[in-house]
């Protein structure tokens, strides 16, 4: 059976989330094809710090999500803290302030149920360092819509948890490490 | 987007829900309204959204059990603390200047809001030539908000907020704390009208000078966003104020054009001139 071509990318990080996400976001090319929409968690009443870092190391343009916006090609998106983020049904992001998944706002469960929804077996996921159970059951999601689904190695893991629960609840899941992660997803953006 | 059976059964669900009890949740966000309706189904023991569907239809006394699913928001008393010290040093010196005035917290849910607005106008000697709408189509909601009494492990929370938003009191002289609750003073809403009020099929009842409404929109799809930003365009007075939710925008809305933005990056707005 063959996939369709991939349309979009969520990504999903938590403790040691900034130095993984150093390593794959800037390796995307200016011309890269999809959006990429990520969730980290980070504490509800901090200003999100990991938009303007990566900014200033990517060519793709980053930035918080906000409700109602179209999704673009070539930009990474950001829930922004305290608000889970969703893929809407006509294509747009939607924002929630619904109650705390596994105990985070945002979740990464959210973000990757809903996109499921909606891409279908276009999404590819992935799931990186972590110290919770966080994006497993959204892994799984990813998987049973027919995407792509991604952990990082445990082996290079900042914290290993959250891939590990990933890799279980997705025992489809390729495991891999940032640095392929970061070439399989720039690959993408070569016609 | 995937036509699933799922779809489809939200689809009839909400369909059935309008027809039978005039509840409109036709133009609510899908993604979260999906989410919201598997909770509510995993919980209250259905095996589908049909089978779900099928009983509230019958039995009006699920329909209270699933409306809370689908709009009961847990907010914080000063939820955003710089949108009320934006309120209160921004745009109460101009409320200031007005006789009366009327202020309207649009989807109250338990009153969090509310209660935060009346501590503020009391703190600025305005609360006694104020009077507020609390509105929500949640009757339990309405019910608790009227109440006033929160669990009380959340008013520490409530408290800090409360502080980082300017206060110039202390929490504590507002509530009474008895067995885990703290119940608000009832003189906090002895100026507060609440009302069943819907954004989606009720019309303009009062002309506003500020509109507090946040963290209800982004439940709204775009075409219902947008009638509710009319709605709110055509309750405010010439030069009044709307507060939204620190991640909601009038920038993809119809109605941009009508409104100014009055504190930058706090998502308060002030209704242009006609």
């Amino acid at each position: 059976m063959s996939r369709p071509p991939p349309a979009a990318i969520v990504i999903g990080a938590s403790a040691g989330a900034v130095q993984a996400l150093l390593t794959i976001l800037p390796a995307l090319p200016a011309s890269f094809p999809l959006p990429v929409l990520v969730v980290v968690h980070v504490p509800a009443d901090r200003d999100n710090v990991l938009v303007p870092l990566l900014q200033a190391k990517c060519r793709l343009t980053v930035k918080e999500a906000e409700d109602k916006e179209p999704i673009s090609a070539g930009v990474v998106y950001f829930a922004p803290s305290d608000y889970h983020l969703l893929v809407e049904t006509d294509g747009g992001l939607a924002l929630s302030t619904d109650e705390a998944v596994n105990y985070s706002r945002p979740a990464i469960d959210v973000l990757f149920e809903s996109a499921a929804d909606v891409y279908g077996a276009s999404l590819i996921g992935v799931i990186l360092t972590g110290a919770n159970h966080d994006g497993a059951r959204g892994l799984r999601a990813v998987c049973d819509a027919g995407g792509v689904a991604i952990v990082q190695d445990k082996a290079e893991a900042y914290a290993t948890a959250m891939p590990a629960a990933a890799r279980d609840a997705c025992p489809a899941a390729t495991t891999m490490t940032l640095d392929a992660i970061a070439s399989y997803l720039a690959s993408l953006g070569v016609a | 987007m995937s036509d699933s059976i799922e779809d489809l059964e939200i689809q009839l669900l909400l369909e059935a829900l309008h027809q039978r009890y005039h509840y409109d949740f036709r133009h609510y966000a899908r993604a979260s309204i999906k989410r919201r309706l598997a909770q509510a189904r995993a919980q209250l023991g259905f095996p589908t959204i049909s089978a779900l569907q099928d009983r509230v239809l019958h039995d009006p006394n699920m329909l209270p059990r699933l409306l809370d699913f689908l709009t009961v928001q847990v907010s914080e008393m000063f939820r955003d603390p710089s949108y009320f010290r934006a309120l209160r040093e921004t745009v109460l010196p101009h409320l200031r200047t007005y006789p009366s005035l009327k202020v309207w917290i649009a989807g109250c849910s338990m009153g969090e809001e509310v209660y935060s607005l009346a501590i503020l106008f009391r703190e600025e000697g305005l609360y006694d030539r104020t009077i507020f709408y609390a509105t929500d189509i949640n009757p339990e909601a309405l019910a608790a908000a009227e109440a006033g009494v929160y669990a009380l492990d959340r008013i520490r929370k409530f408290t800090e907020n409360h502080q980082k938003s300017g206060g110039k009191s202390s929490l504590s002289d507002y509530y009474t704390a008895a067995y885990g609750r703290a119940a608000f003073d009832k003189s906090l809403r002895s100026r507060v009208v609440f009302s069943d009020h819907s954004l989606v099929t009720d019309a303009v009842f009062a002309e506003m000078h500020l509109i507090s409404c946040r963290n209800v929109m982004i439940y709204f799809d775009r075409p219902l966003q947008d009638r509710a930003i009319g709605l709110f365009r055509d309750s405010l007075t010439r030069k009044g104020f709307l507060g939204l939710g620190s991640k909601e925008s009038l920038r993809f809305s119809a109605h941009a054009g009508a409104f100014v933005e009055f504190v930058e990056g706090e998502k308060i707005y002030q209704r242009r001139d006609p």
